[in-house]
């Protein structure tokens, strides 16, 4: 009895994702910021879970109007390139980016998944503390700056390629997995400064003059594999056309960066 | 090491009237008294006595006094006490000076040079006891033309209006934070905001779960640079948004609320792990530009639907008002700006001391300047950062502003002295520390009750001062300058004010 009580749901779920059919397209060809995001809202309040939007370009904030009380969900596929502080307060929806992200992807997002199937901007999950974000290439400046966790919520970024200076500023929290596929080296600099918590993961190496004063540089321990295997596999799983084995990613070295003290200004004042 | 500092205060204790109770004891936080069982008396450490006078108020004998000492150098224009010392205190730490409330340096007060006007013989004066007068005011955009319909008496507004704060009075609290402050005095400040007809500001500490369904219709939230216990729940319970870029007591600088004061309820409502330091960062790192920080306007009114004004917090700084400018235009509802005497409840000194300019000053530049670019009623304008009395609140409205924000007068409203020992999380009123057996002493119905007979005095205060005026309504008394006069002013003090000396 429980089990075919358990079986049902799941059966739903099967069906109800195999169905492409359910989504609603919308062309985003001409529509303003708000009027998309108008759209979208409205779509979600009548009962969509799913929604493709064709032609879109440079239209922000895509997925932050979607709050409601009862914590509605929706999947939202994007064809086109979406504008700044795509899914800024993202809280609980999920979206897949058929191109490039612009800058402040995931921005002070609560939880949810961001796939960009190319590479993002500036301050990617500045300030994230829950869901997850894949990026298959490289990211911009001041990727998951305070990022920071809280009980159950762990944010995770994994990124494809590399990327730009002071990643993982400030961070207090979290996961970032940054995978150098392509066989480019780490170049960013100032990497972790004011690092006081979470962890980043490095495919490759960097050198000491790479990253903050409070930043610790260390191998992986098992515990620390385990994660990235985890996360490793989400990631290809996500990005099925890269065409790359997990082991072969995993062949690479990897070292660990992380937070010398989580209280890095304890003995700043008299 | 041993210090060189000399004890700030100096505690007197009548001894025939001291029961031995102890309770001066379990009042102080910092240690000052201690019971010598030997003895059979109190022995008081002048060093660790903070000068908040709980002890002095509590003691059911009246066997305290607590008197500030007389300096004990020979006197120095130049090298002050305050300079001597705390030069000694960093000799013996190599550390930041660290103080609580706002700067309390001699600056020039011109709250105290400014004088009201009243009508005389012409346009007599109106009394507020017998006839209407008008406190209530609306914050946030208004439209460049409005749009009326007029049918048979029924009036119809067709131009669609930005959402507003509607404040019965033009007295907010101003923002401090549940970490900052208790949750007592947090929890007295909500429920004083909801009694009085006004908002409270919760700073950038979170707004706790349980508070939300009761207490977010009189919540400004704020969003500063720390993201602390910010989600799309918090920004929709709430009234209004605030982004929190500069306050008065710390222009520039972030903010750092150590591990200490992160107990797990604090920890739950900032949504970050107990213990570790909460760490506010300078800049908020998205925002570079006012283009920037139109972006973010634009994802928190997108984030809370359109249903709520915005607004910009800054500190009020030399060519702050043509960021002001910028402000509006990157579509803030509400700008709110902070002098140079505004609270805090850990700065450094030399920051708090040193940085910002006085607010009023600052009102008038910046009414000024968005009247003359014809932007002015696209936002309104608070004042924070040393309103003390409610002369002080009619004087800001008349130099432009359309409300103002008080922190200081709420803290000491709910029995703050003015000790500056905030920062070091010890309050013996229960009002600036996390320690349970403190901030229990602080009760909610009694801070709440204080606070809200606060705005009430001042309301009718305002009133009678508006009505000597003849000014029945607040909208009539913002930025009007002609009644105000200047006392004791140099010519440019006057003109950045806008205002003309006494007798002209």
């Amino acid at each position: 009895m429980a089990m075919a009580h358990n079986a049902q749901p799941q059966l739903l779920e099967a069906t109800g994702s195999g169905e492409s059919m359910d989504a609603v397209e919308v062309d985003a060809t001409n529509l303003e910021t708000r009027e998309l995001n108008d759209r979208l809202r409205d779509l979600m309040l009548s009962g969509v879970e799913k929604v493709v939007l064709r032609n879109v370009c440079g239209q922000r904030y895509i997925g932050t109007r979607l709050y409601t009380p009862e914590h509605r969900k929706m999947d939202i596929e994007i064809y086109g390139t979406p504008g700044n502080d795509l899914a800024a307060f993202l809280f609980g929806h999920n979206i897949r980016v058929h191109a490039n992200a612009q800058d402040g992807v995931g921005n002070t997002m609560d939880h949810g998944e961001v796939v960009v199937e190319g590479r993002a901007g500036d301050v990617l999950g500045f300030s994230m503390r829950g869901g997850k974000i894949f990026v298959r290439d490289g990211v911009g400046y001041r990727t998951a700056l305070h990022m920071k966790e809280y009980e159950d919520k762990k944010p995770v970024v994994v990124i494809g390629g590399t990327s730009q200076d002071f990643l993982g500023e400030y961070m207090a929290g979290g996961i970032v997995i940054l995978l150098g596929l392509g066989g480019k080296p780490h170049k960013g600099n100032f990497l972790g400064t004011g690092m006081h918590g979470g962890v980043i993961y490095l495919r490759g190496t960097v050198d000491k003059t790479q990253v903050g004063s409070q930043v610790d540089i260390s191998p992986l321990n098992d515990a620390d594999r385990e994660i990235v295997d985890h996360y490793v596999s989400e990631f290809i799983q996500r990005f099925p056309d890269l065409g790359i084995g997990k082991e072969e990613i995993l062949k690479g070295e990897f070292i660990r960066l992380s937070a010398k003290s989580k209280r890095p200004y304890v003995k700043l004042y008299a | 090491m041993k210090s060189f500092v000399f004890p700030e205060f100096h505690i007197i204790r009548d001894e025939a009237k001291c029961g031995q109770c102890r309770g001066c004891e379990r009042q102080c936080a910092f240690g000052t008294h201690t019971y010598d069982p030997v003895q059979d008396r109190l022995i008081s450490d002048d060093y660790k006595c903070a000068g908040c006078q709980r002890c002095v108020v509590f003691c059911p004998k009246n066997a305290i006094e607590v008197r500030p000492t007389p300096s004990p150098y020979r006197a120095n224009a130049s090298w002050s006490r305050e300079k001597m010392e705390d030069l000694k205190k960093q000799a013996e730490t190599g550390g930041v000076i660290l103080t609580g409330c706002g700067n309390d340096k001699p600056f020039r007060i011109y709250w105290d040079h400014i004088v009201l006007n009243a009508s005389q013989v012409t346009n007599p004066s109106i009394d507020p006891l017998r006839e209407p007068m008008e406190l209530r005011t609306f914050l946030g955009a208004k439209p460049d033309i409005m749009e009326v319909k007029t049918d048979k008496g029924d009036v119809e507004i067709r131009t669609k209006l930005s959402p507003n704060l509607v404040v019965e009075t033009p007295i907010l609290f101003s923002a401090m934070s549940y970490g900052a402050i208790s949750y007592n005095a947090f929890r007295s400040l909500a429920t004083a905001a909801c009694k009085s007809g006004t908002y409270f500001n919760t700073g950038e500490g979170g707004l706790p779960k349980e508070m939300r369904e009761k207490f977010g219709k009189c919540a400004i939230v704020q969003v500063a640079s720390g993201r602390f216990g910010i989600d799309a729940e918090y920004l929709n319970c709430a009234s209004a948004v605030e982004i929190k870029v500069g306050q008065g007591a710390k222009p520039g600088i972030g903010g750092h609320l150590p591990g200490e004061k992160v107990s797990a309820e604090v920890a739950s409502t900032r949504m970050i792990p107990a213990g570790t330091d909460a760490i506010s960062p300078a800049p908020h790192h998205d925002i570079y530009s006012i283009e920037d920080l139109s972006m973010l306007i634009s994802a928190l009114k997108e984030a809370t639907n359109y249903e709520k004004p915005i607004s910009v917090k800054i500190a009020a700084v030399h060519n702050f008002a043509a960021i002001g400018s910028g402000i509006v235009r990157a579509g803030a509802d509400i700008i709110a700006i902070d002098g140079l005497r505004g609270g805090t409840g850990a700065a450094p000194k030399a920051i708090r001391d040193n940085v910002g300019i006085p607010i009023e000053l600052a009102i008038s530049s910046l009414d000024r300047r968005l009247r003359n670019e014809g932007i002015r009623n696209r936002c309104s304008i608070i004042a924070a950062g040393g309103i003390r009395c409610s002369a002080d609140i009619v004087k800001a409205v008349a130099l432009g502003a359309d409300a103002v924000y008080i922190g200081t007068s709420a803290l000491i409203a709910m029995g703050c002295n003015l000790c500056q020992k905030c920062n070091t999380g010890k309050c013996n009123w229960g009002i600036c520390t996390q320690d349970p057996r403190l901030s229990g002493r602080l009760n909610v119905d009694i801070a709440s009750q204080r606070l809200a007979n606060l705005v009430q005095a001042w309301s009718h205060e305002i009133s009678e001062m508006m009505g000597g005026m003849g000014i029945n309504a607040l909208e009539s008394l913002r930025g009007n300058r002609d009644h105000l006069r200047g006392v004791g002013l140099y010519e440019w003090e006057l003109e950045v004010m806008g205002i003309k000396g006494a007798g002209e």
